[in-house]
């Protein structure tokens, strides 16, 4: 399955998943405790600096990104529009694009497996209390290996309904692709307990 | 313990393939971002624990940079954006489903899910939705309100569904409806 890692390398990519995460939660909290548009301004600034520094690719990459927060900003724009507070609206838009950009970025120049490792650290004082981690590892590895293979089904699904309807395929697919997760779920654990299952 | 998992692992699966599936249009028209759809099912099947556990695996993978949301959508920048709320809200609003199709045991399946979808799926899940909005937006509560009523119908549609699903998977599959076993 793709992540949404960047497949432009930066710099970023090489430092630690940990102070990235780190240094994210600092400037959100940061971000969250002004209402000043010209702090706001700078920091959206400094974000598409950031960006820049990786290259026109990685950049128009980062911008494809914010497409999510159309919806918002216009919302915004409407209704700031309508009750005349146009510098509350523009501190409002300016804040939103800056904590999605920086969060975005981490997410950019983050491997998923880097990921993986910063949850195991922070999953580490369970296991010292003896709690096995070992469930939570195999339970993403099943739900990364079984996305596609039901969303292969539901597509599945839907073309034989298109083959006896006239009609768009629609929420009848639902009960038969749960159907489907259910046996599915049930093949697995059998699979597991025949190889020894986990304790 | 194997089924648990496989029963956690696969649900957290269906939701985000019922975000995958492109053309997925309700009968009104309403698109179905099936996830929500998704975490009504997990609460009705699965019942409240593995439901929310089921909900909080999903997030988890979506955290770690998986664009398992709709529309492909993913990445730590979504819980940056304004629909944060409602991300937080998913697995409180499947235990909340699962806790009330567990207890309430006297009625019909499909009455109950479909109510218990519309207390957890609905109710729960926009009391945080708009707390994210009014805090991300700079809203007042009622004006953040106000933005997501459009949405509740096309969700009260869902929670119906979501009964009629649940009430269908008991028939055919009674075993793994964890809910009432």
């Amino acid at each position: 399955m793709i992540s949404l890692t960047s497949a432009t390398e930066i710099w970023a990519h090489r430092l630690p998943a940990a102070s990235k995460l780190i240094a994210l939660s600092a400037a959100t909290v940061a971000l969250f405790a002004t209402n000043d548009p010209v702090w706001l301004g700078a920091s959206v600034g400094a974000t598409a600096l950031v960006y820049a520094t990786g290259g026109r690719a990685f950049l128009a990459e980062g911008l494809r990104n914010l497409r999510i927060l159309w919806p918002f900003m216009i919302l915004i724009a409407v209704w700031h529009v309508i009750t005349g507070q146009m510098v509350e609206g523009l501190a409002v838009a300016l804040r939103l694009i800056a904590a999605f950009s920086l969060a975005n970025f981490v997410t950019m120049t983050t491997r998923l497996s880097d990921m993986i490792d910063v949850m195991a650290v922070l999953l580490s004082p369970f296991r010292r209390l003896g709690l096995s981690t070992r469930a939570l590892e195999l339970a993403i590895a099943l739900v990364v290996r079984f996305t596609p293979t039901l969303v292969q089904k539901g597509q599945l699904l839907g073309l034989s309904w298109r083959a006896r309807s006239a009609r768009r395929p629609g929420w009848q697919i639902v009960m038969p692709l749960a159907v489907l997760a259910l046996d599915d779920a049930d093949h697995v654990a059998e699979a597991l307990r025949a190889r020894g299952g986990i304790d | 313990m194997e089924r648990n998992i496989a029963h956690i692992a696969l649900f957290a699966a269906l939701i985000a393939a019922l975000g995958l599936i492109p053309k997925f249009t309700l009968a009104f028209g309403v698109p179905i971002t099936g996830q929500s759809l998704g975490v009504m099912l997990c609460g009705t099947v699965l019942g409240a624990k593995r439901g929310a556990l089921a909900v909080l695996l999903f997030l988890a993978l979506v955290a770690l940079g998986l664009p398992l949301l709709a529309g492909g959508r993913g990445g730590l920048g979504v819980f940056a954006s304004p629909t944060v709320g409602f991300l937080i809200g998913f697995p409180i609003a499947a235990f909340v489903t699962g806790l009330i199709v567990e207890r309430w045991r006297t009625g019909k399946l499909v009455v109950v899910a479909s109510v218990a979808s519309v207390i957890g799926g609905i109710l729960v899940m926009y009391v945080f939705g708009v707390l994210g909005l009014a805090q991300t937006l700079n809203k007042t509560i009622p004006e953040a309100t106000l933005l997501v009523t459009a949405f509740i119908p096309g969700d009260i549609i869902k929670a119906v569904l979501a009964g009629l699903i649940t009430a269908a998977l008991a028939k055919s599959r009674p075993a793994s409806v964890f809910s009432r076993s």
